[in-house]
């Protein structure tokens, strides 16, 4: 056997291990999160005396979907989805109603500067808005309905909606606004017509970023909802103090408020991967 | 990503001026309505609070800096500094570290890489309260998967979030698992920019694999790195749900933050002057924290100039 050919043997032994060795990486780095979310599942799967085995049951012979029928079954679950709904539907509606032109006249005016009170809102932890918005709730005598969740949420999607979108026109070429302007089209026209088409990938990454943020928020919840009015993480929340043993339904539940989020992330992946590297922005 | 802004923002205001009329502001005063009321209002009518006895009930007295007096020598504040410098710590470091690992990986070629990043970043999207409902779950002393999962290792079992001196540990385990994603995205982004000259003049000098990320990769994804730190610092000393879900500040106050304090005096007991200065405090703090770690990239920059030199 003459030299080059071991040579050629050696670079595809180590290319062999090489790609051994990288697939292995992969594993060991999304099991973490694969391995926690089927348990989540397997949990909420499990009839009490699974879940209370030892050593703990992964596969159960009997799967409980009771669980599951028993969580949509109470009329309380549909009302706090459809409180999710409305406090996440209608802030996110109203972030981009006044973020997306705000975010257009501040990347076309480069009043970078103005970007520092979306980095202080960045800053500021959430509780520091609810002492005085609670105040003011309270005067205005809106506990008690969806109102102060809807506002106080925009202080999570109006940040967002607004950096992104900055970001964004940053990107958009100029040239095909500029000459509608000197065909007479006046700015409004061609923000309308020229820019926010243009924009729409923009906007969709806005939109889902501002989505999650807002549907996961639970900080702003437990402080302003009543009873009536409580949102899906503050329900689930506080279903852990009511009955802390039985983990089959409290996993459902667990499990139905976040899987649409966990759905969002798996198809949107590509998007929310641009909208966090962009800004890096979270809520609360 | 501020840092770039001002220069951006002289290189093309000037030129541009004539073209650009400030016709623009109709687009942004409705926002600016926005922001106005919940973010500069509340902003302004807290440092308004926190100069008054204001309690929920009762009559407000102006008090001038008491408020902040009282933090000085309230002991519950002072710990829950402590636990807060500790968990932001530790909260910073480890999903540093593992985030740029997991970074590397990502950053070669194989199948299923898009759909297996967009699980990796699953804990991090995921509901945080529904995250700390089943961590809690897997913490549980006698039940949980967690001391199954060592015992198969024959380490003794934990008691996790019920123990004053393993509290936090555990609950920057959770934080870590939800946030080292966020790391792997910006350092990811930092190794896509990165040119290909360098590493292949290294493979002509037939530099080791730990070489070339040590004196390569490392060096070229410093700024991104610095960006994943400041982020990761200032959502680690603000992190609210998962303490909160998991702990509540237990057991006893083993696990007390600044923002789980600042929680109970403000709708526990309903003290909204005091803890109004509790939330200024706190704002200074990250803003003093941001400055600390500015000030030491600074320094790291021109030590780094100077030896080269």
């Amino acid at each position: 056997m003459n030299p080059s050919q071991t040579n050629l043997r050696q670079i595809n032994l180590r290319q062999v291990m090489g790609r051994i060795g990288l697939w292995l990486s992969v594993f060991v780095i999304v099991s973490p999160a694969i391995l926690f979310f089927l348990w989540m599942a397997s949990l909420s799967l499990k009839f009490e005396v699974d879940n209370a085995a030892y050593p703990p049951v992964f596969f159960p012979e009997r799967i409980a979907w009771k669980n599951y029928a028993d969580v949509l079954a109470s009329n309380r679950f549909l009302t706090y989805f459809v409180n999710s709904l409305i406090v996440t539907g209608s802030a996110t509606a109203l972030a981009l109603l006044v973020g997306v032109p705000a975010g257009y006249g501040i990347a076309r005016m480069a009043a970078h500067k103005s970007a520092i009170v979306i980095l202080i809102a960045r800053i500021t932890p959430g509780l520091s808005y609810l002492i005085p918005l609670f105040l003011l709730f309270q005067w205005l005598g809106l506990l008690g309905t969806l109102v102060p969740q809807i506002i106080i949420h925009l202080v999570v999607t109006v940040p967002i909606v607004i950096w992104i979108m900055i970001g964004y026109f940053e990107t958009t070429p100029m040239e095909l606004e500029e000459a509608a302007l000197i065909d007479g089209a006046t700015r409004w026209q061609v923000f309308r017509h020229v820019a926010l088409p243009i924009a729409k990938p923009g906007i969709a990454v806005a939109f889902i970023l501002a989505v999650i943020f807002s549907w996961n928020n639970f900080v702003f919840g437990i402080v302003l909802a009543g009873r009536e009015t409580r949102t899906l993480p503050v329900a689930v929340y506080n279903m852990i103090s009511f009955d802390q043993l039985s983990w089959g339904p409290l996993a459902a539940a667990a499990l139905i408020v976040t899987l649409p989020v966990l759905l969002l992330t798996v198809f949107a992946q590509r998007q929310i991967v641009a909208g966090l590297t962009a800004g890096a922005v979270k809520g609360g | 990503m501020t840092q770039s802004a001002p220069a951006a923002a002289q290189s093309d205001a000037a030129p541009e001026k004539e073209l650009r009329p400030p016709s623009y502001w109709p687009f942004v005063v409705p926002a600016l309505v926005v922001v106005l009321t919940i973010i500069i209002f509340p902003w302004v009518f807290t440092i308004w609070m926190s100069l008054n006895e204001w309690k929920v009930g009762s009559p407000t007295t102006f008090v001038g800096l008491s408020n902040y007096l009282r933090l000085t020598s309230d002991p519950r504040f002072l710990e829950a500094v402590g636990h807060t410098m500790v968990y932001t710590v530790l909260s910073v470091l480890l999903p540093l570290i593992l985030g740029t690992l997991a970074a590397v990986v990502f950053h070669q070629k194989f199948a299923g890489r898009g759909f297996l990043r967009g699980i990796f970043i699953m804990p991090m999207m995921a509901t945080p309260v529904a995250i700390a409902l089943v961590w809690t779950m897997m913490f549980h002393p006698q039940l949980g998967i967690l001391n199954y999962l060592l015992s198969l290792v024959g380490i003794p079992a934990q008691l996790w979030v019920f123990h004053p001196a393993t509290v936090i540990p555990s609950l920057v385990l959770v934080e870590t698992w939800q946030w080292t994603p966020l790391v792997m995205l910006i350092v990811l982004g930092g190794l896509a920019a990165i040119p290909t000259e360098p590493y292949e003049s290294a493979q002509i000098d037939g530099a080791s694999f730990w070489q070339v990320f040590r004196f390569i990769t490392l060096p070229l994804i410093m700024p991104f790195l610095f960006i994943a730190a400041m982020i990761r610092m200032i959502d680690a000393v603000k992190s609210f749900d998962i303490i909160f879900a998991i702990t509540q500040g237990g057991p006893g106050s083993a696990s007390e933050t600044i923002n789980i304090y600042l929680y109970s005096v403000a709708f526990t007991y309903y003290d909204l002057g005091y803890g109004s200065a509790i939330a200024v405090v706190f704002f200074l703090l990250i803003v003093l924290l941001a400055a600390v770690m500015l000030y030491a990239r600074q320094r790291m920059l021109w030590t780094e100039i100077s030896s080269g030199a």
